[in-house]
């Protein structure tokens, strides 16, 4: 095997994406825009889990921090789109830096346990504030709010390479992010964090910058979620949401940068397929869950790493 | 009514939830204490336990209350039984590391809860009551001729509600006695103080952790066979016991089983009383908010002695 190319190998990735939106059949061309902000999801959260060890399970309150910080500021203010966006962002990045700030106190089972509350102390919030979010319900989104700078997000075609821009932004952060100190300095901390706080980093520190790029990458990817498909709900913010992220990085492959897709695609098309057969179709996420922490700890590309050293960071 | 009449009902009420949550959250405590793991398809259980209660009522004629005697042996064992298999296949091979097993109990959860959906179905069914007084209930008064007791309108509780009140108090006495006073508890006792140490004296550590992980599952199963007369068994009851058995262990201290119990009685009860005078909506943020907070500050719970 010659030199590894990491970054040539994902560009040419997105390369291959971006072919695809020209030939894809309306159904599947429909299905990989929303697989791929929801793997931009999953990139956010893979770079708490996978990379720095934080196993959070209210991931949900960060995409929905930012699928509502978009769609109340257009449904209340009228805000331009390309601001709502903003805004969204900077509702996640401020709930993920408060949450950060209380939940990193803890460690381990009782990380996951507070993060779990946070998160349904946001989803009742979201219920709670029902005037104004129309709770479970949710609201529509607008045709005509959904055109960011002169670019209308209804049509099939802007709507894809809108995704693909936004899951862009979200690989290359992540690739760049973990072929940096601050990611190597991560995955010391997933290792062993007495260690690297002997070595002289400030962990504390590090992991609160892990958990606010995540929670905005995930803001980012529920605001767009939002604007692209034109709806903000609560169900968005349930447990579900906060579970399905955990379950698309285990499956891709934890600590990768192209794992999260490759786990929502399979996991995106498994359910689809399994809910034509039944309306039980989260029994394939329970078996797949259950088997892939029996089996495969590592994931798919987790797999393939071992295979190609060098090639998946 | 008046405000004390009211009071007292829910206090009533809240007595009923603190009982069933009592027999539940211990059966959690018991499996984080003895096994430091976190079950998180302890509410499957819970869910099951009524499932099942449907089942066998249902399978028997006669009168109410065969059936509902028969479902209150044979639901908990059989849970009880499934979850034995469950940590035999999965948690004992991966070694019952607390973060996988939070994983695979998560995929448990959902395999548990949507097979349900597709043999049981979505309705809620319920369960008749094997007996259903109502029972009117007195208040004082203070007139003019001193203190008189009058039966205010809709004062009144069931004489079930009473009897699980009364169930679950003598479960817990037996809870409390099988852990202090047989052989089987001091095994137990043993494995939670020091794993290796009980190992290394011939205790068969992963059999007892089998035993635990079903007795943990059965103590749910067995909360809400006494529960569905009351309210419905149905496939997304399993969500509420889990949080707020997740509260009331973490508050009690985990893996205390005294704490656990003060716990359900403080936490059923307000939530008795905060439901019935204020929107549950808002309760709910504020204990949830509350634990968060607790488990951030004091992670040994109000009532842990020392670090979890």
């Amino acid at each position: 095997m010659s030199r590894a190319h990491p970054v040539a190998l994902h560009l040419g990735f997105l390369a291959v994406l971006f072919a695809l939106g020209f030939v894809l059949p309306d159904y599947h061309h429909g299905n990989l825009a929303r697989v791929m902000v929801l793997a931009t999801y999953a990139i956010g959260y893979n770079l708490a889990f996978g990379y720095a060890g934080l196993l959070s399970l209210g991931h949900a309150m960060f995409f929905a921090a930012g699928m509502y910080g978009m769609g109340l500021a257009i449904r209340l203010f009228g805000a331009d789109p390309a601001l709502a966006m903003l805004a969204g962002l900077v509702a996640g990045l401020v709930l993920s830096l408060v949450v950060g700030a209380l939940a990193l106190r803890t460690a381990g089972v009782a990380f996951m346990i507070v993060t779990l509350m946070f998160a349904q102390a946001v989803y009742l919030t979201i219920l709670l504030a029902g005037e104004w979010t129309r709770g479970d319900e949710g609201f529509v989104i607008q045709a005509a709010e959904r055109v960011v700078l002169g670019v209308d997000l209804t049509g099939a075609m802007a709507r894809y390479f809108a995704a693909l821009g936004v899951f862009a932004v979200g690989l290359l952060a992540a690739l760049r992010l973990v072929t940096h100190p601050f990611g190597k300095a991560l995955v010391a901390i997933r290792e062993n964090e007495e260690r690297t706080r002997m070595l002289g980093y400030d962990t504390q520190r590090l992991k609160l910058g892990a958990l606010a790029v995540s929670g905005t990458l995930s803001a980012l990817a529920g605001a767009a979620y939002g604007l692209l498909f034109g709806y903000a709900g609560a169900s968005f913010a349930g447990v579900q949401y906060s579970i399905l992220p955990l379950l698309w990085v285990l499956l891709g492959g934890a600590g990768t940068a192209i794992g999260p897709f490759v786990g929502t695609l399979f996991m995106f098309y498994l359910i689809d397929l399994a809910s034509g057969v039944t309306t039980a179709y989260m029994l394939i996420a329970g078996v797949v869950l259950v088997l892939l922490t029996l089996f495969a700890p590592q994931g798919i590309v987790g797999g393939a790493r071992r295979l190609f050293p060098g090639w998946f960071p | 009514m008046e405000f004390g009449p009211h009071l007292m009902l829910a206090v009533l009420e809240g007595a009923v939830t603190a009982a069933v949550l009592s027999l539940t959250a211990v059966g959690l405590s018991l499996v984080f204490g003895v096994m430091r793991v976190v079950n998180v398809a302890h509410g499957e259980f819970f869910m099951l336990g009524a499932v099942l209660a449907w089942w066998i009522a249902g399978a028997f004629g006669g009168h109410a209350a065969l059936g509902f005697l028969a479902a209150l042996v044979v639901a908990p064992l059989a849970v009880g039984a499934m979850a034995v298999l469950a940590d035999i296949v999965i948690l004992k091979r991966i070694g019952y590391d607390p973060e996988r097993t939070i994983v695979a109990t998560i995929g448990l959860l959902y395999i548990l809860q949507q097979v349900t959906l597709m043999s049981y179905g979505p309705e809620a069914r319920p369960v008749a009551a094997p007996f259903n007084t109502r029972l009117a209930l007195p208040w004082v008064e203070w007139g003019e001729a001193g203190p008189a007791l009058y039966w205010p309108w809709g004062l009144s509780i069931t004489s079930y509600k009473l009897a699980v009140i009364g169930a679950a108090v003598a479960v817990l006495v037996g809870v409390w006695a099988v852990m202090t006073r047989t052989r089987i508890g001091l095994v137990m006792r043993a494995t939670q103080l020091d794993r290796d140490m009980a190992l290394a004296f011939g205790i068969p550590v992963e059999r007892v952790y089998a035993l635990v992980f079903g007795f943990g599952a059965a103590l749910a199963a067995l909360a809400a066979v006494l529960i569905v007369p009351i309210s419905q068994a149905h496939y997304l009851m399993g969500g509420d016991p889990l949080l707020l058995s997740f509260i009331v262990v973490i508050i009690g201290g985990l893996g205390s089983l005294p704490g656990t119990v003060v716990a359900a009685l403080l936490i059923g009860l307000s939530d008795g009383v905060i439901s019935v005078f204020f929107s549950p909506t808002l309760a709910k943020i504020l204990a949830t908010l509350l634990v968060a907070l607790v488990l951030v500050f004091r992670p040994q719970g109000l009532f842990g002695a020392r670090a979890a």
